[in-house]
């Protein structure tokens, strides 16, 4: 049992702050404090719940899709029940198929893997590693929530109007998303899609500025930056990323909106379309790409960076060991960080950009690599003489680290401008963006909801359920996402959804019925996944230790269900970094515990 | 039926499975945490390792299937620079892939938990870090250096005996235009398209250069094998792109942006047909950039023969002002039994048919 070190003497200026906090009592209804709580821990657990439905939704759309593109011969009358109109004569019509990939990704992206994954644990964690009772600003807190949730609604209404979703793909690149005439998706749905990435823009925003603030400074006193755990480094540069890099997508959308609704010609020039001659000259559609990838590519760091930290976390505590080379994976979340936002127009090499300035998008692409492959190479060594134990959370990290891997290098591939030519817009890029984001990650929120879900709820996930999940899901997604890598070098373009006209692209029949048949499995799944947690909140099995994991870092010293404020008496003083587990022949030692003068040094 | 079936199916399996995982539970309660735990790591840690053995051999299994419906050979001499490229690459990242997932699945076999055994309090290793900083920095910087090398060769100027072709992307057709003995494409503005003047492109008909440009459309695109090609590329109302597969080459097709791309086709349609022992085989144009509900749908075919049968082709063309201006049309036509009035008739009504 883990002492919590109460830290009595000097009052600083630290603890008088906290104790402002501590003696402060407000009445609590029903409403505030489980609808607009402002405890970060109740927030963090509204965006995983929404995070979580949205997941199914989007994966849902997925397996829909997929059932087009391994049958589309064969009619589903139960779609034409369900869907009318969308899915005429029991074939999905290619508008809905389209709105479908869209959603699919929209959803996915920003509402699971940024919302949902960031989120979640930057909310949950932050205060409680840092050691601080709450975020800087409770109440922005509770609004970045409530935004996101307002996203949601607008998101989820788009689905219902009679012109449908926005359907030009989660990138909505104009002039197809600008224009109505073009595709029925570009109509209301289109508007809908900006004003609800708008409302999703500020709530990450109101989030991002509250994380940035609450590391800086309400750190508990001793936790210099250097003693931070890595999850909350991680965060924290997502935040920052966050911060610089989704007001550009917003300027893009805002613009987006005015060449739809106000006659402006920002992203138009020289159209002729369904026999219309528009009056617009002079814009570039190439504007709308440069912007909204200037955010595009941040964005999936920032799905990657909190997982990575996460994953750190994980492996060390299971492994008993440091995590291997703390600077070192400092210093490469760093650097991925700053290069993050230099190399976003690897996703224009093909739109007849000027060679030279892609040749410079190429090396900074491939430089970006070399800290992701020493974030690998140190996730090795921490596993490397440990002693290491396989929770569920810890299967997780280590499937994180295999599809990091194997996502990762594919992405050599597409930086390389030279090889992009042949493999942009195939397959290749769709098997590429969803082994490293679409499953590494979700990799990494599943590590963090099975490690950190005792400190949620006060109970463990069903242990045999959790193995079941991960295997199934591993295997599952290789066996999805590696063989479209083949069709990626044969040329076999994205977003198709029947290949039954072409000559060229007609051998993958076979592969394209046996992916969808286990996407439907790892999809049942993940049902089964989501019936765990939600069971497992009343009726899992309950923590009885106040550290179950036997970890060092500040969250596993307050109680077992933290109430507002986290700690009960003084916040904890920290005298050393997150990292002790097997120092000295001891199992671990927490953040807490003073330095002893016999202490090896390290 | 089907369906309701299957979804009884997987909910009693479901049930089942829950079912089990509940009673293991309390099962490790009762025999104690600790022996769980350790039953439960060890096959984990088992299974972590045969699912290295089993995915390294389905790595190669998928190989196997799948390697021949890869596109074979490129069709292109830029093709050949691309194809080099992915090997050189696929072979460094290969090497790194197999090291680094047997590494990560054989260390958590080998140092799953164990009494016998304590973890070993290894912080940092600033040497390491450098070596495995350098070693893929030169790696890449190889990849890089061949990647930016064939780059500029792609995307540099066109040579100067290129055919010029102007290929023109809508929803959902392509449309080309030779630019005729001139070797110059006129000049074009979009709001003279019109489908009623028989002007899809928007030629501006006062530029002379205009009025030996060949219109094709809803037939083959025909190049010159061995002769390189430079495609001036655009579009009318979204973005596309023309993707070559077999050339290995794509360019997006940019509403108020032209593009232009440059390569040599290697094999005549023919050849390839021989090579491929595929008698149906034909080059095909994808669209490869979200454009719209028929973007699976936008085909196109291209033909590449030799000089000779291109030159009979393309004579067989009439440029197309003069489908616009049938009498400004000097060349009689062939059948000489038709009187003009006749042809002339007969020429509006091929161009409305064109349409």
């Amino acid at each position: 049992m883990g002492a919590t070190d109460i830290h009595t003497g000097v009052a600083t200026t630290h603890e008088v702050h906290h104790d402002e906090h501590h003696a402060h009592h407000h009445r609590e209804t029903f409403i505030t404090k489980y609808i607009f709580s402002q405890d970060h821990k109740t927030i963090g657990k509204q965006f995983l719940v929404t995070g979580i439905i949205w997941a199914i939704i989007g994966a849902f759309f997925s397996v829909m899709f997929r059932l087009q593109l391994a049958y589309p011969e064969q009619t589903f009358p139960i779609l034409e029940t369900v869907f009318g109109r969308w899915a005429k004569g029991g074939t999905i019509q290619p508008e809905f198929y389209y709105a479908l990939v869209t959603m699919h990704g929209t959803v996915l992206v920003f509402f699971v893997l940024t919302a949902g994954l960031s989120g979640t644990f930057a909310n949950l964690l932050i205060p409680l590693q840092v050691g601080a009772r709450d975020m800087a600003s409770p109440f922005l807190n509770m609004l970045s929530y409530w935004f996101f949730f307002m996203a949601s609604v607008v998101m989820i209404s788009s689905l219902f109007i009679q012109t449908g979703p926005a359907s030009g793909g989660w990138t909505v690149y104009p002039p197809l998303s600008a224009l109505g005439q073009a595709s029925e998706g570009s109509k209301l749905g289109m508007d809908l899609w900006i004003a609800s990435m708008s409302l999703f823009v500020v709530s990450s925003l109101l989030g991002g500025l509250n994380y940035i603030t609450t590391i800086l400074n309400m750190r508990t006193k001793g936790m210099s930056m250097t003693r931070l755990p890595l999850t909350i480094w991680a965060l924290f540069f997502t935040a920052i990323l966050g911060v610089l890099s989704f007001p550009v997508l917003l300027s893009g959308l805002i613009l987006l909106l005015f060449d739809r609704n106000l006659g402006t010609s920002f992203y138009l020039s020289d159209i002729f379309v369904n026999g219309q001659i528009l009056p617009n000259e002079g814009g570039s559609a190439i504007l709308f790409q440069h912007l909204f990838w200037f955010l595009g590519h941040p964005e999936v760091y920032i799905i990657i960076l909190p997982a990575m930290g996460m994953v750190s976390e994980v492996l060390a505590v299971n492994s008993r060991k440091p995590i291997f080379g703390y600077m070192a994976m400092l210093g490469s979340l760093f650097a991925i960080t700053i290069l993050a936002f230099v190399v976003w127009a690897h996703h224009m090499f093909v739109t007849g950009l000027n060679p030279l300035l892609g040749s410079i998008f190429v090396l900074l692409t491939l430089l970006i690599a070399v800290p992701s492959a020493i974030k690998v190479f140190n996730w090795l060594t921490t596993m490397w003489r440990g002693n290491i134990r396989f929770t569920p959370a810890t299967l997780f990290a280590i499937g994180f680290v295999s599809l990091f891997i194997s996502g990762g290098l594919t992405g050599i591939f597409l930086g390389n401008s030279t090889i992009d030519i042949h493999l942009h817009d195939t397959y290749f890029v769709v098997a590429h963006f969803h082994i490293v984001m679409g499953v590494s990650a979700m990799f990494g929120m599943f590590a963090g909801i099975y490690h950190w879900f005792p400190k949620m709820f006060g109970r463990y996930l069903n242990n045999t359920l959790g193995y079941i999940h991960f295997w199934v899901t591993l295997v599952g997604a290789y066996l999805i996402f590696w063989p479209m890598h083949y069709m990626g070098f044969a040329g076999v373009p994205r977003r198709y959804l029947d290949f039954r006209g072409w000559k060229s692209f007609n051998e993958f029949d076979d592969l394209n019925k046996m992916i969808t048949i286990v996407s439907i499995i790892v999809f049942a799944v993940q049902l089964m996944f989501v019936f765990n947690f939600f069971y497992s909140i009343f009726k899992g099995r309950k923590v009885t230790k106040q550290n179950p994991w036997g970890a060092t870092t500040l969250e596993w010293t307050t109680p077992i269900r933290p109430g507002h404020g986290n700690w009960e008496g003084e916040i904890p003083e920290v005298h050393r970094w997150a990292y002790d587990y097997g120092k000295d022949g001891r199992e671990f030692i927490q953040q807490t515990e003073p330095i002893s003068p016999n202490e090896s040094k390290h | 039926m089907q369906t309701f079936f299957t979804i009884v199916i997987l909910l009693l399996g479901f049930l089942i499975t829950f079912q089990i995982a509940k009673a293991s539970e309390y099962v490790a309660v009762l025999r104690g945490e600790e022996k769980s735990r350790k039953q439960t790591n060890k096959i984990n840690a088992f299974m972590l390792l045969a699912f290295l053995v089993v995915g390294l051999i389905g790595v190669w299994y998928c190989n196997e299937e799948l390697k021949g419906k890869v596109l074979d050979f490129p069709a292109s001499d830029h093709g050949v620079d691309i194809d080099r490229m992915m090997w050189i690459t696929l072979a460094i990242t290969g090497i790194v892939f197999f090291i680094t997932q047997i590494a990560l699945f054989w260390f958590a076999f080998k140092y799953q938990e164990s009494e016998k055994r304590k973890a070993y309090f290894y912080p940092h290793n600033n040497r390491l870090e450098v070596i495995w900083t350098v070693i893929p920095a030169i790696a890449l910087t190889v990849l890089v250096g061949f990647g930016l090398y064939y780059w500029f060769r792609i995307t540099g100027e066109a040579p100067k005996n290129s055919l010029v072709v102007e290929v023109t992307g809508s929803q959902f057709k392509w449309e080309y235009r030779y630019p005729g003995k001139d070797g110059v494409l006129g000049k074009k503005y979009y709001k003279q398209i019109s489908e009623e003047k028989n002007n899809p492109l928007g030629q501006i008909w006062d530029d002379p250069a205009n009025h030996d440009d060949v219109y094709v459309s809803g037939e083959p695109l025909h190049l010159v094998v061995n002769r390189p090609v430079k495609m001036v590329i655009g579009a009318k109302d979204v973005i596309h792109d023309v993707g070559l597969a077999h050339f290995r080459m794509k360019m997006d097709a940019v509403p108020g942006t032209p593009t232009t791309m440059w390569f040599t086709p290697k094999y005549t349609t023919r050849q390839m047909q021989e090579l491929l022992d595929d008698p149906e085989f034909t080059y095909e144009i994808s669209c490869d950039q979200m454009c719209g509900k028929g973007h699976y749908s936008m085909r196109g075919e291209i033909i590449v023969e030799t000089q000779e049968e291109f030159d009979r082709w393309l004579a067989s063309k009439k440029p197309k002002y003069f489908s616009v201006f049938p009498d400004k049309d000097p060349t009689p036509k062939a059948d000489t039994t038709a009187n003009k009035s006749v042809t002339a008739v007969s020429a509006r009504m091929n161009s409305e048919r064109m349409e």
